[in-house]
């Protein structure tokens, strides 16, 4: 089957077969393989992705779902010169990341936090993230990125 | 004022940007045209005779290139074990044969049985469920000390039982021990469960073999921490390939924790069928297979006893441990138990008498290797619990019964054949009780207690033997490969560097923290000098990353390489200002002469190496590139004091940690955030072993912990923020940088104070006093102990 939708701003259509999940589609239809698999039962969240606006884990819905949607992956969020984005800059700021694999779901679920909820406690940024497992910087890093991020000081337990 | 570059400053990741925009190159985004599409039907019985297997359905579906069967893998060798354990009695330890795919027997979950290689995955995965396999189900060996009664099961019908070897050390101790702990005033007894572990980095293993007919070539993409190990196991021992003809890629890994150390079946088969088939094979690991495919971790059963005297001095440990191995040999499966962790087991003390014992067993589950800490976690868990059990019974301080019997005094020989080069155990305890506010915790205990909660502190000590490791010793220990590591300096004609390592960074930084390095010898900007890693093609040949050593091994050789580098660019600054060679210094990126103007630049230098032209041609060649192979003189010692504070719900069970605090002693620095970020994330990793994460088998052998919903990882609102400190440096004496391993740290020294610190709780309350309660301790545990 045929699927057209926009894809950080681009028009971009392919045939799949019907069982083709986005995050297939994203990585290997259209070869955009920052948004990465890291589970197989939608819990890790290194493949979530804004479908039109929203946080989707693109595991959990098929690319024919997102037929005519407007999608956004970690390759879209930067300026087109390369510039890297508020969220982005604070995780290398703080050292948001190790690894790097669950990166791009990271910043892709923070940069959803930060649009609806501006400045979110640190209890909220740690319920947002649920859904997003790191097994490398316990999380404590990540935080402070978001909080930065949002323009708040540090806790005074975190300064270290 | 903190330094803005080379050593000691908290640079900021270059790495991250790739990462950040989603432009790094990870195994699983390797496509190469014209590749297939493995997938690999698994055992779902843990233990079984395979009568034969019934492909002929499947070979006509479509897209199917070729199913691969055990039988295709009978002429390859045996995915081997890198290290041979001696036991007690002076015998080899028995070692089964591990195959590519199994072949007439199943014994695990999880085991490969067929490879379906088709033009797509879905269609590999459609046809090998149109697979049929004949086999009788056998009674399944998962209990350890059921494994080695004389009525069980074996795991291998070859092998005499599931015993592979009953390891004594230092056997000679033994008596000694014995007597001690028959005449000691007191004498404290724990059994305890190290619970097995997933190791779990969030990239799963993937491996993409390439083959080029024309060239006799093979190359493999793999997930892994040690490109040449690969190569050397899988070429040398499994498939056969000499070293030239073999190459071993490991681009970004996302995380390895010690389970991506390991050669694995797929990595052999990806590299065997790609010949097979004239076509590049690819295979990316779904999280379910991960659960049943990588190497565990830990699962060991304890018994230790410690002895004291009627001073509350420490003068006898001896210990009896069940260790798993799961139904194969992994790489370092067998040193993991034993060298990895006997070593470990005077911790921070000046124990006299120490005896280990230590019992390795196969059982009917997925093979047990090395995990972030690796046989230190275990040690330092059970020496610490005891402890704090002793102080208890003796109704004596923790922390002053470890102060007392702190080690002090260095160099320090141990009685378990490890010799301490540096340490300061009184200071990082003293930091710690800075900064984790004692003083104040009654007052926070009143406040829980107001709320009906309960309170706990918990404390404990580290140390552990990092930087692996000195080859003449490992090698009379059973190590089958040196231990070393490599690294070249290229210098370019304009100055910039390219370095070479042997190490691998798949999280640790290594692409910012080692040019630090070469700017601070040389003085001229990190951004100048690049590190290539994670190709066999392009590296000289390191043995990777894990044990903590990247710096301290690797680094070194980095240091010794740039050292002959610098010492022939002094030879040629001497020749372009006509001076002394020993007149020379070089200081910010510029050669002068001691007491004089004249000076030239590094890039000067640098130029005149590769155009020649006034040069000391008939002294030395043209050019600036040096190779340094660094092994270590001894293992470091990385220590630390670290506590715990929860608040307990005693209606629930619930623990709420509400802080984690690490003093750490690493030596010299770095790069410190860099540092921070690897206590963070090695304390987490100790939070999930102490608090949720637990492999669990039924009785016959299924994992029944076998999803992201069935085994509970850490999620950010499991852990709080930490507060860690390394301050205290006690720089190592053996290495050019003084520095310690800190990879492992976190995850060795942090899971005995969080269950002290739920003890402590449970213990300050008017209820039942618990002794003990075995991780993870979930709610339920907790709950159950209490009543």
């Amino acid at each position: 089957m045929k699927v057209s939708m926009e894809v950080n701003g681009r028009a971009v259509s392919g045939d799949i077969e019907g069982r083709t999940l986005l995050v297939d589609f994203l990585r290997e239809g259209l070869h955009l393989t920052g948004t990465h698999v890291g589970c197989d039962t939608s819990q890790c969240g290194a493949c979530t992705v804004h479908v039109d606006g929203a946080q989707v884990k693109a595991c959990t819905i098929f690319a024919a779902e997102a037929e005519g949607a407007k999608i956004t992956t970690i390759e879209g969020v930067a300026a087109p010169d390369g510039t890297l984005s508020t969220v982005q800059q604070a995780f290398q700021d703080y050292h948001g990341l190790q690894c790097g694999f669950c990166t791009p779901g990271m910043v892709m679920a923070a940069t959803s936090l930060l649009k609806d909820n501006p400045k979110p406690t640190e209890a909220e940024i740690r319920h947002h993230l649920d859904g997003n497992i790191c097994r490398c910087t316990g999380y404590h890093n990540i935080i402070k990125a978001i909080m930065a991020a949002s323009g708040q000081e540090m806790p005074a337990l975190a300064a270290e | 004022m903190p330094k803005d570059s080379g050593i000691g400053a908290s640079s900021k990741r270059r790495e991250d940007v790739r990462f950040l925009t989603g432009t790094g190159n990870y195994t699983d985004d390797i496509n190469i045209y014209g590749q297939l599409h493995v997938h690999f039907l698994r055992a779902d019985v843990a233990h079984a005779v395979l009568n034969g297997v019934d492909t002929s359905a499947a070979e006509g579906m479509p897209g199917v290139q070729r199913i691969f069967t055990g039988a295709d893998f009978e002429a390859v060798g045996s995915i081997p074990c890198g290290w041979l354990i001696t036991d007690r009695h002076g015998d080899p330890m028995q070692e089964p044969r591990h195959p590519v795919l199994a072949h007439g027997k199943i014994r695990h979950v999880g085991e490969p049985i067929c490879a379906v290689v088709a033009d797509t995955l879905a269609q590999a995965r459609d046809a090998a469920e149109a697979i049929v396999l004949d086999y009788d189900a056998l009674p399944a060996v998962i209990d350890m000390k059921d494994a080695i009664g004389a009525d069980a099961p074996k795991v291998h019908d070859d092998l005499t039982g599931n015993l592979c070897y009953d390891w004594g050390f230092v056997e000679e101790n033994r008596q000694a021990v014995d007597d001690a702990i028959k005449g000691a005033a007191h004498v404290t007894t724990l059994e305890l469960v190290n619970n097995r572990l997933i190791a779990n980095p969030m990239e799963p293993r993937v491996a993409v073999g390439e083959y080029n007919r024309a060239d006799d070539f093979h190359t493999l993409h793999t997930t892994s921490q040690n490109p040449h190990v690969i190569r050397l196991l899988m070429g040398a021992f499994v498939l056969g390939i000499p070293e030239h003809k073999l190459r071993v890629v490991a681009p970004d890994v996302g995380g390895g924790f010690g389970t991506k150390i390991f050669h694995y079946q797929e990595e052999a088969f990806v590299t065997f069928a790609a010949k097979a088939l004239n076509r590049p094979v690819k295979w990316t690991s779904t999280r379910s297979e991960a659960f049943m495919s990588d190497a565990h971790g830990r699962d060991h059963v304890t018994k230790i006893e410690l002895a004291l005297d009627a001073e509350n001095n420490f003068v006898a440990v001896r210990t009896e441990t069940y260790a798993n191995m799961g139904a194969y040999l992994s790489t370092f499966a067998s040193c993991t138990p034993t060298w990895l962790h006997g070593t470990l087991m005077a911790g921070n003390y000046k124990t006299p008498h120490i005896y280990v014992n230590v019992k390795a067993v196969f059982t009917n589950t997925v093979p047990v290797d090395a995990y972030r800490g690796a046989g230190r976690p275990e040690a330092t868990f059970q020496l610490e619990r005891v402890i704090d059990m002793a102080a208890h019974e003796l109704g004596v301080d923790p922390i002053a019964l470890r102060r007392q019997n702190f080690i002090t005094e260095f160099p320090y020989a141990t009685p378990v054949a490890v010799e301490y080069d540096t340490g300061d155990y009184h200071a990082t305890m003293d930091k710690l009780i800075d900064i984790a506010d004692f003083a104040g915790f009654d007052a926070r205990r009143a406040e829980s207690e107001a709320k009906g909660k309960l309170r706990g502190l918990g404390v404990n000590c580290y140390i552990e033997a990092c930087g692996i490791a000195p080859s003449n010793l490992v090698g009379q220990l059973g190590a089958r490969a040196g231990l070393y590591d490599a690294a070249t300096v290229r210098v370019n004609a304009t100055g910039s560097i390219s370095v070479m390592v042997g190490a691998h960074s798949h999280g640790q930084g290594h692409e910012t923290s080692f040019p630090q390095v070469i700017s601070e010898m040389i003085g001229i900007p990190e951004d100048q000098i690049d590190i290539v890693h994670g190709d066999t093609s392009k590296i000289p040949f390191g043995m990777g990353t894990y044990g903590s050593r990247s710096l301290a091994v690797c680094g070194s050789a980095m240091v010794r390489a740039a050292e002959k580098v610098i010492n022939k660019a002094k030879k040629i600054a001497a020749h372009l200002m006509e001076a002394s060679e020993g007149d020379i210094e070089l200081k910010d990126g510029r050669f002068s002469v001691a007491g004089t103007d004249k000076s030239v630049a590094w890039g000067d230098v640098t130029l005149a190496a590769y155009v020649p032209h006034n040069y000391p041609l008939t002294d030395i060649e043209p050019g600036l590139e040096e190779t340094a192979f660094y092994d270590p003189a001894n293992f470091t010692y990385p220590s630390g004091a670290y506590s715990c504070e929860v608040e307990l719900d005693p209606e629930t069970g619930h623990v709420k940690i509400e802080r984690f605090c690490a003093a750490d002693d690493f030596g010299n620095i770095i790069n410190p955030m860099i540092v921070s970020g690897q206590v963070h994330g090695g304390i987490a990793q100790g939070i999930g072993q102490a608090m949720m994460e637990g492999c669990a088998y039924d009785s016959d052998g299924q994992l029944l912990s076998a999803s992201y919903m069935d085994y509970a990882m850490p999620r950010a609102g499991d852990v709080p923020f930490y507060t860690v400190d390394h301050s205290c440096q006690t720089p190592c004496t053996h290495n050019p940088l003084g520095v310690k391993g800190c990879g492992e740290a976190g995850a060795i020294g942090s899971p005995p104070s969080l269950v002290n610190a739920v003890l402590d709780a449970i213990n300050s309350g008017p209820g039942k006093k618990v002794a003990h309660i075995n991780m993870p301790l979930t709610p339920s545990r907790v709950w159950a102990a209490m009543q």
